[in-house]
């Protein structure tokens, strides 16, 4: 059954057990049931978050992490569905690749660190290729999904029809792959962002919110790191948020879902 | 209606090989077909009627025997020939209109025209309204009246129907096979129509070719002469409809039974196909 809720009444559901955990939070750390060095008041926090705002520069730690997520966003989207596309559209290709790729995936990200950091040095471009790497990983599993799924009976419309190559590719492939793309990408997007966070922690520091939290952590000030770990929440709530808006536009063909 | 033979189908076999068994789809299968000619082709399942089908329209290869349209053998899918299917295979995600447009993207027309011929031939199915409609927004009648759209907006030569309203509720089916039946005099095109539903045969062709099953063959073809549009209630198509079914069913005695019982239980066409397949 389609679910007839209000929007209002979703968003107030929602937020009830935030809600909750906030005043838990206030609760314990004022009734002295927790000690404030290890978890902050709210307060605290939230004097802490206008000191870096407007004291530091927390605007620019907050713009060079999502630079630096969307560049490696970018550069792992777009490497991930040509490699893909070739990989899904060549069987020859697909069956000398695929499985060496299934294999090396299943590397935990963060052992590429030490690598890359060989590779690339700990400065901005090492951070990029490992935030790339985290993005192109999912983007080629669900594009390779999608294309290797386009559906037989619309493919043998295009054989009647007498596509070229170059027809079939962006008439059926392309758009029947389009959802498994877009998971792909919103997967992506989710991956880029912890990475960015793992390469702010793992390499250099430099300016971004993972080193906000460093410096926190160094300083035994957990207000600070609290700062961060909120804004990185929030973050990667709004980029979740917008991959599934930009998703449902692109999408919009397919039959309202009904679960 | 010119006698040239148009469509020509010569001593076709066709098998495939399932599990290193041999199957055979159509045993010397052969039929002439002239210009803007209807033929229906009806048989039970498995006798290959789609098989022949597909072949004429060069989706499928791999026979012995020719297959010639305008003197020329078939050797692949050609625009000349159009195809619907049994599903209406809209491609999801482009509109009614630009789904009908993909019929002439290698036709080598002009944007202006592409445009014209798109709304000639969403008038000529009734979906004028719907250009700009996805395909899950409309009914299965409405899709297959796009997929037949699809089918003649590049004016082919020979249209091949595979059990087109196959999937359609009775009262949809019998509404298009009017409206096919409409089209089909005032656009003059050769079609070909496969189905297991005699009503339909008998009510859309100028010849039904009864086929029958394992191996697939022409059993029969039998032409009807009726002035169009035919009428289902009428004697003279009952009477059509009987000698196809007789000729389905092979044998003389079940139109004999049918005769007689006719008058108490009416026996409906239906169950005597069920009994070939």
């Amino acid at each position: 059954m389609a679910s007839k809720t209000p929007t209002s009444v979703r968003i107030r559901r929602g937020i009830t057990l935030p809600i909750l955990l906030l005043v838990l939070w206030e609760v314990s750390s004022r009734t002295g049931l927790v000690d404030p060095r290890f978890l902050p008041s709210l307060e605290s926090v939230a004097i802490t978050a206008k000191r870096e705002l407007l004291g530091n520069d927390l605007i620019f730690d907050l713009l060079s992490s999502l630079a630096r997520n969307l560049g490696g966003f970018l550069v792992g989207a777009v490497l991930g569905i040509a490699f893909a596309t070739v990989l899904a559209l060549s069987p020859l290709a697909g069956r000398l690749v695929m499985p060496t790729f299934n294999g090396v995936k299943q590397i935990s990200l963060l052992a590429w660190i030490p690598l890359i950091s060989v590779w690339f040095g700990f400065g901005e471009q090492a951070k990029i290729v490992f935030v790339a790497l985290a993005c192109f990983i999912p983007v080629v599993l669900n594009t390779y999904d999608g294309m290797r799924d386009a559906p037989k009976d619309l493919l043998e419309v295009g054989h009647a029809l007498r596509f070229n190559a170059r027809q079939r590719f962006l008439r059926i492939y392309l758009p029947s792959a389009m959802p498994a793309i877009a998971t792909g990408i919103h997967l992506g997007l989710i991956y880029s962002w912890l990475a960015t966070v793992g390469a702010e922690y793992f390499l250099a520091v430099g300016p971004g919110i993972g080193g906000l939290v460093i410096a926190g952590r160094e300083r035994f000030d957990m207000a600070m790191v609290m700062v961060g770990v909120i804004i990185l929440g929030l973050v990667g709530f709004t980029l979740n948020r917008l991959a599934a808006t930009l998703e449902n536009h692109l999408l919009r063909w397919r039959p309202p879902r009904t679960a | 209606m010119s006698v040239t033979a148009h469509l020509t189908i010569k001593n076709v076999t066709r098998q495939f090989s399932v599990d290193s068994q041999t199957i055979t789809a159509l045993q010397d299968v052969s039929l002439s077909v002239t210009e803007g000619e209807f033929v229906t082709i009806v048989g039970a399942s498995g006798c290959g009627k789609s098989t022949l089908l597909r072949l004429g329209a060069g989706l499928d290869a791999g026979h012995q025997g020719e297959i010639r349209h305008r003197g020329n053998v078939v050797l692949g899918p050609s625009l000349d020939r159009g195809i619907v299917f049994q599903e209406p295979r809209l491609f999801p995600w482009l509109t009614v209109e630009r789904n009908i447009a993909l019929g002439l993207e290698n036709a080598g027309v002009s944007k202006a025209e592409k445009k014209r011929l798109v709304k000639e031939h969403l008038e000529l199915v009734g979906l004028t309204g719907f250009a700009k409609a996805y395909p899950h927004q409309l009914s299965g009648g409405m899709a297959q009246r796009a997929g037949i759209a699809r089918g003649l907006v590049n004016r082919p030569d020979v249209l091949f129907l595979d059990e087109p309203f196959g999937a359609l509720d009775a009262i949809t089916k019998a509404h298009l096979q009017g409206e096919l039946q409409s089209i089909w005099s005032k656009e003059k095109i050769t079609m070909i129509l496969v189905t297991h539903d005699v009503d339909e045969a008998v009510f859309l062709g100028d010849r039904v070719v009864v086929m029958s099953p394992r191996p697939g063959r022409i059993r029969e073809i039998v032409p009807v002469n009726l002035p169009r549009p035919r009428e289902r209630t009428s004697s003279a198509f009952g009477e059509v409809r009987a000698h196809v079914l007789q000729s389905l069913n092979g044998t003389a005695s079940l139109a004999e039974t049918r005769a007689t019982a006719g008058e108490t239980k009416p026996v409906l066409p239906r169950p005597a196909i069920a009994a070939v397949g």
